[in-house]
């Protein structure tokens, strides 16, 4: 982690096993980014962002689950999700981040795009070791 | 699964509004709903309304710009409308720019592009 979890608000986990779970994602992360006040804006990217890394971790992890909730650390506050799965792992990091390539059928644009919607992001993968896409927005 | 958004006609333009947010399923099923009924009732014209949608990302992105390429080979126009400003800018800001499709900022304006008469260069 990143940031500690909010003191008194334990984050939740939500699994990631089939398309429509997407949706209950999409509502929780908003549920959150009002909770703490995000801009409108900021809700936005950070819903978009948290929607690409879910459908990432259902279509390449072959699911896992995301555990999100708010965080607060030197006065700062905003939403942290967690993305994980114990799929394949991504072998070349670089290119998995660059705009455009894809391993799947997709635009490419998942993990790149996820990055600059968000403050912080964090992307821990090996080969055969899963993989896990931390996001965090915060409060401007 | 099998839940379906409804396509409704007026005259030769296509309307659909998406008013909830959608399952990777239900676009799919909209692209190939869409595709069917352009053709089945000779439309001209298709108005996509997102104006509800808080978000919008890749899935649906990659869906809107899909349905416009396949409307142009079955010779109609789409015009995404309704787009809200913070939708805008994060689609903007994920990649998508959604290069090929033509918008509006609402409906009546939407119409109003359609009835403009149709230039091979804006196509």
């Amino acid at each position: 982690m990143t940031a500690p979890w909010a003191a008194g608000q334990e984050p939740q986990v939500y699994p990631i096993a089939r398309s429509g779970d997407l949706v209950h994602i999409r509502q929780a992360i908003r549920a959150l980014s009002q909770q703490c006040r995000l801009s409108l804006v900021d809700q936005t990217k950070m819903i978009t962002a948290a929607s690409e890394l879910a459908r990432n971790t259902l279509i390449y992890g072959g699911g896992g689950e995301v555990t999100a909730g708010l965080v607060r650390t030197g006065g700062k506050q905003g939403v942290t999700a967690v993305f994980e799965d114990s799929g394949p792992g991504i072998p070349d990091v670089e290119q998995a981040m660059t705009d455009g390539w894809t391993s799947g059928g997709g635009l490419g644009l998942g993990l790149s795009g996820a990055r600059r919607l968000v403050d912080d992001f964090r992307l821990d993968t090996a080969p055969g070791e899963g993989t896990t896409v931390t996001i965090t927005k915060w409060v401007r | 699964m099998s839940e379906r958004i409804p396509i409704l006609r007026i005259g030769e333009t296509l309307l659909v509004s998406v008013q909830f947010d959608l399952e990777d399923q239900m676009v799919l099923n909209l692209q190939e709903d869409l595709a069917e009924q352009i053709v089945a009732k000779s439309a001209q014209g298709v108005i996509i309304d997102i104006s509800a949608l808080e978000i919008v990302d890749s899935f649906v992105g990659r869906m809107l710009a899909t349905v416009a390429a396949i409307s142009r080979v079955l010779d109609a126009r789409t015009v995404v409308v309704g787009m809200r400003p913070a939708v805008a800018i994060t689609l903007v800001e994920l990649g998508l720019s959604l290069g090929g499709v033509d918008t509006a900022l609402d409906l009546e304006k939407g119409l109003a592009k359609l009835r403009e008469p149709t230039s091979s260069a804006l196509r």
